[in-house]
């Protein structure tokens, strides 16, 4: 095997890489931070390559051009952080409505409003709701690390167009500007899908309109029926998570993105103790998922939601696991993360609670 | 004594044969044959694609023969931006109304413009929001009622109509710009030749380019359709003279010239 080809980078310039292999044909993005390193990237190592840069005048402008580029069958992706994130909602409904691929990254900042530009998950709710007016749903990726910001990043396009919708990846300002080592490799991908939706001029076939505008009332009601039929789809084949020590374990973190990596930390150090602390990490937050998540908690008898919000993620854990079992949560808001030495002193002393209730007992 | 028969007109086949929604009396009946007319006269309408605007003309693609794409309220340029930079082979044009592009769209409008972008905007102004019911548009003119002016437009208040095709011609970028009316049988051929000349510098490659067309809104001017279309001459030009307010290779003529 050949020695693999590692580089330190940034979780932003990751996204650059990864989108990169994973063939954009097309990049539009306004300057916010904490997510400059991905356009100044993509301004640097797009147009060399024959791939279109433009910097837009608006987030509203550059999630248009990408709907503009989606409706041409071209790989057309933006970049973006919380507030600019908001503006651009417009755009992804209307990508949504029209069945458009594209692919979205937000390097979430504190909020609401103008916040601050320090580390948060505050979007969660915005991302896996949709987000934008109307009934719809955008597939959501999780990463952890620079590497998976660049491997998902290519694998997104791949996923966009198979269902034919935006997806979202969900960074923050932590993942973003850190640095680490990350192996420059194409991810498994999926194999290409025809286009014959796209917008190439009415040549040789019929006139071809991609829109989300269904005036009469059974006709948008049929069109609101594929789109939740593909939905249901993904929510079948497409949930992701990692599994980290929850076999056998009695407490169960629950954490996405940076947060993630503390509780994973926190599950070492507590396992080191002899204590048995897991931790289920979503990987898709939509389609949020909820089979791994009532398998990894079968033996537990307390979960823990760690989020840098003040609980959003939280209410899908509850979804999942309904009142079967306690459910506490450590939040931070405004750019605070919570420490691994606070996840160790709350594990021990929940598994000290729950090991001698009678819940504890029960399981 | 029996003349042998000359064809005068033909119907062109880049729209499709149907009856469009608009009210009787309206101009966009007429602007959308110019522009099928001027796509036919380039033989573009098998490479081109329209970006629909949001407003009375939402519905464009269901008359006009060619690909379309449906963009956001005012964002028809950054679509158009989009299509045109992922496929400079295509002939992209956006359609669009004086809420959309002058109101709500106004930073695409004016971007696109500075970016030169080679694209090609009819912008259609009849001084009045109709498909949301006779709203205020940016274009309303001075003292004109509207539904959200019942007293009529003040320059206190509501502040002058904005005037597009002056605003862009203050840029560098686009090649052409130019206002038209459709309001008499002259006028439309005049309106015709603009619109050709728009469409023909993005096919050579030149270029922003912008039409705006003053078309009267009998249904909201509330006016019947002769009246409207007399308004349009002796009322809406008396804010929105026509005339070509730039026009780059005409420039560039005269500088090889000199």
């Amino acid at each position: 095997m050949s020695k693999p080809n590692r580089v330190l980078m940034s979780g932003n310039d990751a996204v650059v890489e990864g989108a990169i292999r994973g063939g954009v044909d097309c990049y539009f993005g306004y300057p916010i931070t904490p997510q400059n390193e991905v356009i100044a990237g993509m301004a640097a190592r797009l147009p060399p390559l024959g791939k279109v840069f433009l910097q837009s005048e608006s987030e509203l402008a550059a999630i248009s051009m990408v709907h503009g580029a989606a409706a041409a069958g071209k790989r057309a992706m933006t970049t973006s952080s919380s507030p600019g994130i908001s503006l651009m909602q417009e755009g992804i409904s209307y990508l949504a409505g029209s069945r458009l691929p594209a692919v979205i990254v937000n390097v979430q900042r504190g909020g609401p409003g103008l916040g601050n530009i320090a580390p948060a998950q505050g979007d969660y709710f915005q991302a896996t709701r949709g987000g934008g007016n109307g009934d719809y749903q955008t597939i959501v990726l999780a990463p952890d690390s620079a590497q998976e910001l660049m491997d998902f990043t290519a694998q997104a396009f791949d996923l966009a167009e198979q269902y034919r919708t935006p997806v979202l990846i969900l960074s923050d300002g932590r993942l973003g500007q850190m640095m680490e080592p990350v192996e420059l490799r194409d991810p498994p991908r999926r194999p290409p899908v025809p286009k014959p939706w796209a917008l190439t001029g009415a040549d040789g076939r019929p006139q071809q309109v991609v829109c989300s505008l269904h005036l009469p009332i059974p006709e948008l009601a049929a069109h609101n029926r594929v789109l939740q039929a593909v939905y249901r789809e993904i929510e079948r084949r497409e949930q992701r998570a990692e599994s980290y020590h929850t076999s056998g374990a009695k407490l169960v973190f629950v954490a996405y993105g940076a947060c993630a990596r503390l509780c994973r930390e926190a599950v070492d150090y507590l396992r080191k103790e002899g204590l048995a602390a897991g931790m289920l990490r979503p990987i898709t937050l939509w389609p949020f998922p909820k089979k791994k998540l009532q398998t990894a908690v079968q033996s537990a008898a307390v979960l823990v939601v760690v989020e840098m919000s003040a609980g959003q993620m939280i209410e899908d854990v509850r979804l999942s696991v309904g009142d079967k079992l306690p459910i506490e949560f450590v939040g931070r808001t405004g750019g605070e993360a919570p420490t691994v030495k606070e996840l160790i002193q709350f594990g021990r002393r929940l598994l000290k609670k729950y090991a001698t209730s009678r819940r504890g007992r029960r399981r | 004594m029996i003349a042998t028969e000359k064809k005068v007109f033909a119907r062109t086949p880049v729209l499709f044969p149907q009856i469009t929604h608009y009210c009787p009396g309206c101009g966009h009946g007429i602007v959308h044959r110019l522009v099928a007319e001027a796509l036919e006269h380039y033989g573009v309408q098998q490479r081109a694609v329209c970006v629909a605007p949001v407003g009375c003309s939402v519905l464009a693609y269901k008359y006009i023969a060619v690909d379309a794409v449906e963009a956001a309220h005012g964002r028809a340029p950054a679509v158009a931006t989009g299509l045109k930079r992922a496929r400079p082979d295509l002939f992209v044009f956006t359609y669009q109304g004086d809420g959309d592009l002058a109101a709500i769209g106004t930073a695409e409008i004016i971007h696109a413009a500075n970016r030169g972008e080679n694209i090609s905007v009819v912008f259609v102004n009849n001084a009045v929001y109709g498909m949301t019911g006779g709203q205020m548009a940016p274009t309303t003119l001075l003292g004109q009622k509207t539904t959200t002016t019942p007293q009529g437009r003040s320059e206190v208040n509501e502040g002058p109509p904005v005037k597009v095709c002056e605003l862009l011609a203050s840029m560098d970028a686009p090649s052409y710009v130019a206002r038209v009316t459709v309001n008499k049988p002259a006028a439309v051929r005049k309106a015709r030749q603009a619109i050709i000349t728009a469409f023909g510098r993005q096919v050579s490659g030149k270029g922003f380019s912008l039409v705006e067309v003053l078309s009267p809104c009998p249904t909201y001017w509330r006016l019947p359709p002769p009246k409207a279309m007399e308004a349009v001459e002796n009322w809406m030009m008396k804010t929105f003279p026509l005339g070509v307010f730039k026009n780059k290779e005409a420039a560039d003529a005269k500088i090889a010239q000199s």
